[in-house]
């Protein structure tokens, strides 16, 4: 074939590019890309140096730590301070680690999670489907309550779970942590199920299902995603209280994270930081845990459940 | 004819709006009626009100001699599909077939016998054990429709079953209904958008407009003697061509005039008896209209100019400026004339209908004329 090449002028140049686009688009590296990326990793950098020195700190003997070079490798490794985090890190008198504290806040957990989870769920497909009278005033209501800062529920609540014999006790944290969790796990639900068509309510109805029925056979087996965002909200919110376990779980039944405020702040001689450091990751160990294995239906859930309505 | 549907004086209202003000309607037993009308004017609310699925402000619903208007839906005997199909997305075929059967507390055996059959007759076999999600739309909305089939109930509710579908399966699905009421004889109440659905399956079509049933009855009568303008241009495709004029009367002669000086003399018209004077609208269909002259004395005889040609594969519309307007005339076949063409075309007087310019209502002959007549 003869091809005859003439000197092309800039505007041929540019026609001829376009009319060579064939195929998949080549991604191009553009300065705007570029400068978020550097944004990115600079903010990840800065949110995990204090995680890495946590971490390196809490592996070194306190030898090491004395000569202060913080961001140093351990040069000689050792979980000890882990170990004695974990059951023999003193608060006050008793020298039984943080897992007494572990144990405890999964014993608020656990019921926790479940009854606020369940009371949203019911609450949500309650408003949703059940045309209750008043129920738009009393989700009105209910978000209200999300927004006065919870400090000014104290005193009340105190006096009502006293009242009620739950006070110092199990049950009243996990009666408290339900009620607090209420609005955001009923505007959840609400709002989830808002985006089912009203459809399958109805063809259940004909089909003869009544009010429980519909809500275990039809709408919870379809709630998985909602369901899982609730869990990880409410796993990482009810697991960082601090105040609520400090106030209504009793001495007893410290949660977690009280009883690391006790071991980092009870100051007999000598900081231990790298024990300090192991408890502290050993409390944060469960929400991160919580988001790591999550984050994919995290942003899911919340994309489904929350923006929406 | 029993009646299995009955409603009486029916009102619905969403908070202040009237849906509907003052409904009545009988269904005969084993009838197929069709609910026909353009969106929002209260198909859905009316078959909702049926199947017990909304409160009603007033009036009363009788399925097969029971008064049903406090039931629960269960009670009243009906069985409802959904345009958006609504099966229970968890639930395998099989499971969403009998979950009403359990419900009700039937016995294992008989439950699988009425799956089995409603499997059978749908030819959903091959798919008990799916879920919703594995199936094409055809078929999830031929599980929908056995969800109603597995009840044994006398009324089957359908909401628009088809709409969701592409062209080539609401075919299909059609005819498959239409087997269905054949073979099992209920009544059934059947709401459509889609004209060609209101006039294959029907036996009676109600057509429906902001809540009034405008006509109720056979789809031979509505289609070619519509009540009045909205419903003849609701039905047909391309719809019914209006002629805007005035009648004339001259001793025993009728004269109908529109403007550009068309005149057709409507004396044999026995409707327009003591009409003279009157605004009036000419309706005729496109295939009523025929291209060429004609030696028929009778027939209405007139000229226009050709602005578009439509080939559709079986038949042809061509639109001709006619009267001050644009008229479609179809013809079947290749297009023997085009675009810019001046043509003659004719209609045949028993075609005709008039309509009141007015009120849009069809002119009939009077009871007193008739019996003239
Ligand atoms: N839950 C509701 N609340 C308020 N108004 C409603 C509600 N449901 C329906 N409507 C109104 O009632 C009227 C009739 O609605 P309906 O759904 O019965 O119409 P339709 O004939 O079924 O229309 P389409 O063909 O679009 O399905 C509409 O104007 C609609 O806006
Ligand atoms: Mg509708």
């Amino acid at each position: 074939m003869n091809v005859s090449v003439s000197a092309p002028n800039s505007a041929t140049i540019a026609a001829s590019a376009v009319q060579l686009a064939r195929g998949r688009k080549p991604h191009r590296l553009t300065a705007g890309r570029i400068g978020l990326y550097a944004f990115l990793i600079t903010a990840a950098i800065f949110f995990l140096l204090p995680a890495y020195v946590m971490l390196m700190t809490s592996l070194k003997p306190m030898d090491e730590i004395r000569d202060g070079a913080i961001f140093a490798f351990p040069r000689t490794l050792t979980f000890e301070a882990w170990w004695a985090a974990w059951s023999s890190a003193c608060t006050g008198l008793n020298c039984n680690g943080i897992s007494v504290g572990f144990w405890n806040s999964i014993k608020i957990l656990v019921p926790s999670v479940f009854f606020s989870i369940a009371a949203g769920a019911l609450n949500g497909y309650a408003m949703s489907f059940w045309r209750v009278k008043g129920a738009n005033l009393l989700f009105a209501a209910l978000l209200f309550g999300a927004f006065i800062p919870y400090q000014v529920f104290m005193y009340p609540l105190v006096i009502m779970s006293a009242t009620l014999g739950v006070y110092n006790s199990i049950a009243g944290i996990v009666i408290v942590h339900t009620i607090f969790g209420m609005p955001l796990m009923t505007l959840l639900f609400r709002n989830y199920y808002a985006g089912l068509p009203i459809e399958l309510f109805k063809a259940a109805r004909i089909d003869g299902a009544g009010f429980w029925r519909i809500f275990f056979w039809v709408m919870l087996p379809t709630s998985t995603p909602i369901i899982i965002v609730a869990v990880i909200l409410q796993v990482t919110g009810i697991w960082n209280d601090f105040m609520l376990g400090l106030i209504f779980a009793g001495r007893e039944n410290q949660p977690m994270t009280v009883q690391l405020n006790n071991i980092v702040n009870s100051v007999t001689g000598e900081r231990v930081y790298n024990l300090n450091m192991a408890a502290t990751i050993l409390t944060a160990a469960v929400p991160l845990l919580c988001y790591f294995l999550s984050g994919r239906w995290f942003v899911r859930g919340i994309a489904a459940g929350a923006i929406k309505g | 004819m029993q009646t299995s549907v009955a409603i009486k004086d029916l009102a619905i209202e969403f908070g202040a709006v009237k849906v509907i003000e003052k409904l009545d309607l009988d269904v005969g037993r084993g009838e197929f009626v069709v609910l026909l009308g353009p969106s929002g004017c209260g198909k859905s609310t009316l078959l909702n009100a049926i199947a017990g699925l909304i409160d009603i402000v007033d009036g009363e619903v009788w399925i097969s001699d029971k008064n049903v208007t406090w039931s629960e839906p269960k009670d009243r005997g009906i069985g409802m599909v959904f345009q958006s199909y609504a099966l229970y997305p968890q639930m395998s075929v099989r499971q969403n077939l009998s979950f009403g059967l359990k419900v009700a507390g039937l016995p294992r055996d008989e439950t699988e016998k009425r799956v089995g059959k409603a499997a059978a007759m749908l030819q959903l076999e091959a798919l008990l054990d799916r879920k919703p999600s594995e199936l094409s739309g055809g078929q999830r909305q031929r599980v929908a429709i056995g969800r109603a089939l597995v009840r044994n109930v006398d009324v089957f509710l359908f909401d628009e079953p088809l709409s969701n579908l592409d062209a080539k399966l609401r075919n299909e699905l059609r005819v498959e209904i239409k087997r269905l009421h054949q073979e099992l004889g209920n009544t059934m109440i059947y709401v459509t958008h889609d004209q060609i659905e209101a006039l294959t399956l029907a036996d009676r079509i109600a057509v429906m407009r902001k809540g009034i049933i405008e006509q109720f009855s056979t789809p031979h009568e509505i289609y070619h003697r519509p009540a009045n303008t909205f419903i003849a241009g609701f039905i047909g495709s391309p719809t019914m061509n209006f002629i805007d004029g005035k009648l004339t009367e001259a001793g025993s002669s009728m004269t109908f005039s529109g403007t550009e000086g068309v005149s057709f003399d409507v004396s044999r018209h026995p409707e327009l008896a003591g009409s003279g004077g009157r605004d009036v609208i000419l309706g005729i269909r496109p295939e009523h209209m025929v291209l060429g002259e004609s030696t028929d004395p009778e027939a209405y005889k007139a000229k226009g100019k050709v602005s578009v040609v439509e080939p559709m594969g079986a038949d042809t519309v061509i639109w001709v400026d006619f009267a001050g307007g644009m008229r479609a005339i179809r013809m079947s076949g290749d297009p023997t004339v085009s675009a810019g063409d001046s043509v003659d075309f004719h209609f045949p007087p028993e075609r005709v209908g008039f309509f009141d310019q007015q009120s849009g209502v069809r002119i009939r002959i009077t009871a007193y004329l008739r019996h003239l007549y």
